[in-house]
């Protein structure tokens, strides 16, 4: 019984990963600029590996699996803001200006 | 001859406190050594041995490197969770409102570069504070200063969300010692 | 069969990130696009071990979600000094 509500749970929280994956991907390619597309790729980042990884997470069957899960999300929690900030503090110095409204996509 | 001048004092510094050294080895090995373990599943002897010494030149490197005022404390790191919920909660309907705006055919997006203040922080929560307001989408930190973040946003009501400091006073909670 | 829909979903989501890596404008939109297509990479290495009952693939994970940060914060190291070299910055969002 129990091990139909895991699965059940863990469909679901696969299913929700895996469209907003699809919605970073698709804001990555329709958002105006880079700065912009940041934030689609953070939506990725964040939510989507998340969710996909407690999918997972629910669906291990040893405890050597379940923390090398548990290990890639605190990684992924960790090393993906840094790196977005480190890219994002660069194109800032580096003089990559800001969209606003009405200007053309770039 | 002049690297060796500027050698020198380095080496007097590191040769005299043995103590100190084995000291600070201890205080960072634990985590390392988990680690370690975790991953590997294989217990013989002298894969224990290699393990033991992949810590101790860790603990090595990251002495080197001068980052070792920067370790976990134990009350911070037990009251990290209660703030990793939390901002779970935050990263996941902040998303649903960025995914809403990339599938809406008409992309309403008015961006926004405002500083948003963050003044006495650690340099700890400081780093905690610009990776949660990177980590929710449709806020990003674009440069730190002493007392302020430079946030990039998709829409101005969410630095205003920001400045309200709803975030900045449970980071603070996170960091107080009590 | 799940994990089946996760892994096409997964292929489309890379496949976008290309894209954009190919048209990107200037450099910063090409390393987002590859940063992000490592992490989906690392994402479906855990699906595919689960797929086929391999959860051992999930040391690679571990291995390609490091090698991923490392390699973003390299690259930018490495503009960042061909910038110092060159002597004035050059505009990187043409």
């Amino acid at each position: 019984m129990t091990l139909i509500v895991l699965d059940v749970l863990s469909g679901i929280l696969l299913v929700a990963g895996a469209l907003f994956l699809l919605s970073g991907a698709v804001g990555l390619l329709r958002f105006p600029d880079f700065y912009t597309r940041i934030h689609a790729v953070g939506v990725t980042d964040a939510v989507g590996a998340g969710l996909i990884l407690l999918g997972l997470l629910l669906r291990t069957t040893g405890w050597e699996t379940g923390i090398r899960l548990v290990i890639i999300l605190f990684f992924m929690a960790l090393t993906s803001p840094t790196a977005t900030h480190i890219l994002a503090h660069a194109a800032r110095r580096d003089g990559v200006r800001v969209w606003r409204k009405g200007d053309p996509r770039r | 001859m002049t690297q060796l001048n500027s050698e020198n004092p380095l080496a007097e510094r590191r040769r005299r406190p043995w103590v100190n050294a084995v000291r600070s080895l201890l205080r960072m090995a634990p985590v390392p050594a988990l680690f370690w373990l975790a991953l590997s599943g294989h217990y013989d002897p002298l894969l224990l041995t290699l393990g033991a010494v992949s810590v101790v030149v860790v603990c090595w490197l990251i002495r080197r490197s001068g980052l070792a005022h920067h370790g976990l404390t134990l009350p911070f790191a037990l009251r990290l969770p209660r703030y990793c919920l939390w901002l779970s909660g935050q990263v996941f309907i902040t998303a649903c409102v960025v995914v809403r705006k990339v599938w809406s055919p008409r992309m309403d997006l008015r961006p926004v570069v405002e500083p948003t203040p963050a003044a006495d922080l650690s340099e700890r929560s400081l780093v905690v504070y610009a990776n949660s307001i990177t980590l929710t989408p449709g806020t990003l930190s674009l440069a730190v200063h002493d007392d302020s973040i430079e946030v990039h946003s998709l829409k101005a009501a969410d630095i205003d969300a920001l400045d309200e400091g709803a975030m900045l006073s449970r980071v603070r909670r996170t960091e107080a010692r009590r | 069969m799940i994990l089946l829909v996760v892994m096409v979903a997964l292929l489309v989501a890379m496949i976008l990130a290309l894209l954009r890596a190919f048209l990107g404008p200037g450099l910063y939109n090409r390393i987002l696009a590859i940063n992000n297509f490592g992490t989906k990479t690392v994402l479906f290495i855990a699906v595919v071990g689960f797929l086929f009952g391999r959860p051992e693939f999930l040391d690679i994970g571990i291995l390609y979600a490091l090698v991923n940060f490392v390699a973003t914060v390299a690259v930018l190291r490495l503009t960042h000094y061909k910038e110092l070299l060159s002597g004035s910055g050059s505009k990187g969002g043409e």
